[in-house]
């Protein structure tokens, strides 16, 4: 602890002389860091703020705001959109087309339309929690997780209930989350742990529970595996999504791992994982690379695991720690995130106050920039930072912001999956919002005209703009009308690149 | 291509040169009127959703083969013959004419161990010329274009996909390839006023994530406008296919044809999971596939650009050997790969018909990873180092 209240001393350019430099020429550069600083925060433990939010914000003390992120975290409802058991449902579709096999054709169509929506209507209800809902530290760490726990379903009610069970441990103790992530429905089958049986192994589940949830590539044998996969045997789940010990298909005998030797149930596995301090180096260098920088301090990730092995795991802890610490603030961390499409579109959201009246385009949207939630392209998730960016989906990016606003479409066709089940997104409906201009202009209504331009960036950007590149936006910007004058401006500046990191 | 070879052709660019239109006509200096018929491509054709095999390259004489699939199975007078054993399924008669013309080679049972039956999984396993039990964030391709531009930046069109959006294959760690439906589209794009105005802006920031955008941007532009003044240069006289195929494959030609610098092309054709009453829906999209195929070859040909050019052709798995009770097929595992193009064959069939005796639980075994394939492709084609490229080395089929 000595170490951090000697970090409090350091200002926070040190570190960079460029910027050092630039702090010591242009004064009114404080007030505007100080702001990217709050700003900073609200985009990292959650999806940004609006001007007013922001605004409120300014006279507090980072602390405080931290303490409000986390109370405003505190409650929350699980999802429950989902009612009916769809196996169960097609079971019955199934029992009474003994009859006829046309109308069980036409029911069976029926019930994966009713299942595509279904699974829709969930990555809608998702996106507007973290775009306009309460609670957006408990949504953005449920979004880590689901990228962390990489997962996919056919089942609406699996993917629901998952989802479900990420939430309420998103800030409780990881050791938790992983037992019940481990014994979840949708986790068993992607995982093909529903075939791992004594006579015949299936190591998937046991390899990715150490390669990617718990300690990493390269700290764990082959043997480990194999004998964490016979103490795993046996785990499965129901139609009801339950999780179901099989007796019968469980290995009884002794398992060597870790060069601990026992009956191991997998209940015991986990808990060898998590005595294990790797386990709590490998989830604080992710949780670095996602909310501070993708670029690894190592000392500050040190601390972080640490500290987090020392609580026992304790998520809440940790995360306060990060968004505490100075270091967080330090000016290197700030901008330095590629925005992921959905923290794209919740950011808008969440800036602008906006509404997505129709959700069909917000789901394309994620399609088109790659990144549709339920959908992660494999165990390992999404890969992240640069990988987000290529020519199309920059391009994508910087006309998405107009073609909001115009109500139109986007000039982009998605990919087929190549399965002929798959949820079809290719409804191409267009862009429905709602959004009060005029609300939003208020925030500006003390700025001289002659700074609007630059105070509206300051609000939109989390890295300094071109002078030369703001006027020649503001050039373009030609409305009488004020509030005109910042949506034009807003819409300009969200389609920059500067607007696609935070 | 030798690397230097590549680099000059990629045009590549410097940090600090941004300024697109000056930059630009010092590449049309350096390449207008050069004639580049040393290059080789390769024009890559995905069938998504997982194309069975078994009544693509159909094993006419196999019994087993009629007992598994009572009532799908392409009948033995139907089917044009390649030798004793196999021949083309009728849908691929324009194919078959390429065959005989000895342009076509047709490998058997190409997969990998571990086959995983998930369509995304599989197409990443694919696509990143992954192992199964590996999960990578780059593309073959992509990472063809890093280690060819290792050390300097190159420009995106080096590799292209015929599409609104990037596949993973042709995502690198360093440089990804570019994406357009139609070179006017894209350069119609990038022409609106936002990225017009500020292509040519530095940004104020430092930050490693901001010019890694703006390169990204300035690489884009510059590569619309090249790919889109070249493409002007030559248009096919030739009539293709109406199908997205035939459309993209036109382009490609034309690319091709007007000497653009790029090394790989990406187009891909889906509907391939016939899960319900296959043979329809399969004999539609072979048959698209052949016919557009076919104009292209003898387009490319007529151009004398075909020596040059090697179309590959892929699906990210086979089906499985019994049908289903829906007249389909389900997923499966081992699969053939056309290689069509480039020079005469002396060998058009690589490996034997699959065995139909020796199935892992249903499944055809492979008996060649498909990363020879790309090694083949990398090392004997495109004369670049297949190391750099694939986790390991790979043993190239010297098919040329």
């Amino acid at each position: 602890m000595v170490g951090l209240f000697f970090c409090r001393c350091v200002k926070p350019y040190s570190n960079n002389p460029t910027l050092t430099f630039k702090h010591h020429i242009i004064n009114h550069m404080d007030s505007t860091q100080h702001q990217r600083t709050i700003q900073h925060l609200f985009w990292r433990a959650g999806f940004g703020a609006s001007p007013v939010e922001v605004q409120e914000a300014l006279s507090k003390s980072r602390r405080q705001l931290v303490k409000n992120l986390f109370h405003d975290s505190r409650q929350f409802d699980s999802f429950d959109l989902v009612k009916t058991v769809p196996y169960m449902s097609l079971k019955k579709v199934i029992k009474s087309a003994a009859t006829d096999r046309e109308e069980m054709k036409e029911q069976l169509k029926d019930f994966a339309q009713e299942r595509r929506e279904t699974i829709g209507n969930l990555n809608d209800a998702w996106v507007a929690r973290m775009g306009q809902g309460q609670g957006v530290l408990r949504e953005k760490m449920t979004l880590f997780w689901h990228n962390h726990f990489a997962c996919r379903s056919k089942l609406a009610t699996f993917i629901q209930q998952q989802n479900n069970t990420l939430r309420t441990h998103a800030l409780a103790k990881f050791g938790d989350l992983l037992m019940a992530i481990s014994k979840d429905a949708a986790m068993l089958q992607f995982l093909n742990n529903q075939q791992n049986r004594k006579k015949s192994p299936n190591e998937n589940f046991a390899r990715e529970v150490m390669e990617l949830f718990t300690l990493g590539r390269g700290n764990y044998t082959e043997t480990d595996i194999k004998e964490a996969a016979r103490a795993f045997t046996g785990w499965g789940f129901n139609l009801q999504g339950e999780f179901v010990f099989h007796q019968l298909f469980h290995d009884d005998g002794t398992k060597t791992l870790f060069e601990k030797s026992g009956n191991f149930q997998g209940e015991d596995v986990i808990d060898i994982l998590l005595s294990n301090p790797q386990t709590a180096r490998f989830i604080s260098t992710k949780l670095y690379r996602n909310f501070v920088n993708e670029r690894i301090n190592e000392e500050h990730v040190a601390n972080m695991a640490k500290r987090f092995f020392r609580s026992d795991y304790d998520i809440a802890d940790l995360m306060e720690y990060v968004f505490t610490s100075d270091w967080f603030y330090d000016s290197v961390n700030i901008g330095a995130q590629i925005k992921s499409p959905v923290e794209l579109l919740a950011g808008m959201q969440r800036t602008l106050h906006m509404d997505f009246t129709d959700k069909t385009p917000v789901l394309y949207t994620q399609k088109a920039l790659g990144q549709m939630l339920f959908n992660p392209p494999n165990v390992a998730g999404w890969p992240g930072g640069k990988s987000w960016i290529d020519s199309s989906s920059l391009l994508t990016r910087m006309q998405l912001p107009k073609v909001l606003f115009r109500n139109e479409t986007l000039n982009v066709s998605v990919k087929d999956s190549g399965d002929a089940n798959e949820e079809t997104v290719k409804r191409k409906n267009k862009f429905e919002v709602t959004m009060n201009w005029d609300h939003f202009a208020q925030a500006f209504d003390k700025v001289p005209e002659e700074n609007l331009g630059k105070i509206v960036a300051s609000y939109l950007l989390q890295v300094p703009i071109n002078s030369l590149l703001l006027k020649t936006i503001e050039n373009q910007v030609t409305f009488n009308d004020r509030t005109e004058r910042i949506k034009q401006l807003t819409v300009a500046l969200m389609g920059l690149p500067e607007y696609q990191v935070c | 291509m030798k690397r230097r070879e590549f680099l000059r052709n990629s045009a590549f660019t410097t940090a600090g040169s941004l300024l697109i239109p000056q930059f630009l006509k010092a590449y049309e200096r350096q390449h207008l009127g050069q004639q580049s018929l040393n290059e080789k491509s390769v024009v890559i054709i995905q069938l998504s959703g997982g194309n069975d095999g078994l009544n693509t390259v159909v094993p006419f004489r196999n019994d087993i083969y009629y007992r598994e699939r009572p009532s799908i199975a392409i009948k033995q007078e139907n089917v044009l013959r390649l030798n004793d054993e196999i021949g083309f399924n009728p849908a691929l008669e324009k194919i078959k004419e390429l065959y005989d013309n000895g342009l076509v080679s047709v490998i058997n049972n190409v997969g990998y161990p571990n086959p995983d039956r998930s369509h995304f999984r599989s197409m990443d396993i694919w696509q990143t010329g992954s192992g199964s039990d590996q999960y990578l964030s780059t593309g073959w391709i992509g990472r063809y274009l890093d280690a060819q531009c290792k050390g300097q930046s190159c420009l995106p069109h080096q590799a292209l996909e015929i599409d609104d959006t990037l596949s993973l294959a042709l995502k690198g760690q360093q440089v990804n390839g570019l994406s357009l439906q139609n070179p006017e589209k894209l350069y119609g794009q990038t022409k609106s006023a936002v990225v017009k105005n500020i292509g040519s802006i530095p940004t104020a920031d430092d930050h490693d994530n901001v010019a890694y955008l703006y390169k990204t941007l300035a690489g884009t532009v510059s590569s619309a406008e090249y790919v889109y003044s070249k493409a002007k240069v030559s248009k096919s006289r030739v009539m293709y296919p109406t199908t997205e195929l035939g459309k993209s494959l036109k382009t490609i030609a034309e690319l091709i044809t007007s000497g653009v610098s790029t090394s790989v092309y990406y187009v891909s054709l889906s509907g391939f999971d016939t899960h319900i009453r296959q043979n329809d829906q399969q004999d539609r999209l072979l048959r698209q596939y052949a016919e557009a195929v076919n104009v292209f070859v003898n387009d490319l040909t007529a151009n004398s650009r075909l020596d040059d050019v090697m179309i590959i052709t892929f699906s990210e798995f086979g089906r499985r050997v019994k049908q289903n009770a829906s007249n389909g097929t389900d997923h499966g595992t081992a699969n053939n790969v056309f290689l069509i193009g480039g020079p005469k064959r002396t060998r058009p069939i690589l490996n034997e018909a699959p065995d139909l005796t020796d199935l892992d639980t249903g499944d055809l075994k492979y008996k060649l990873d498909f990363r020879q394939v790309y090694a083949t492709l990398l090392d004997d084609w495109l004369k670049t180092d297949s190391k750099l490229v694939l986790d390991g080395k790979f043993e190239p089929l010297r098919l040329f």
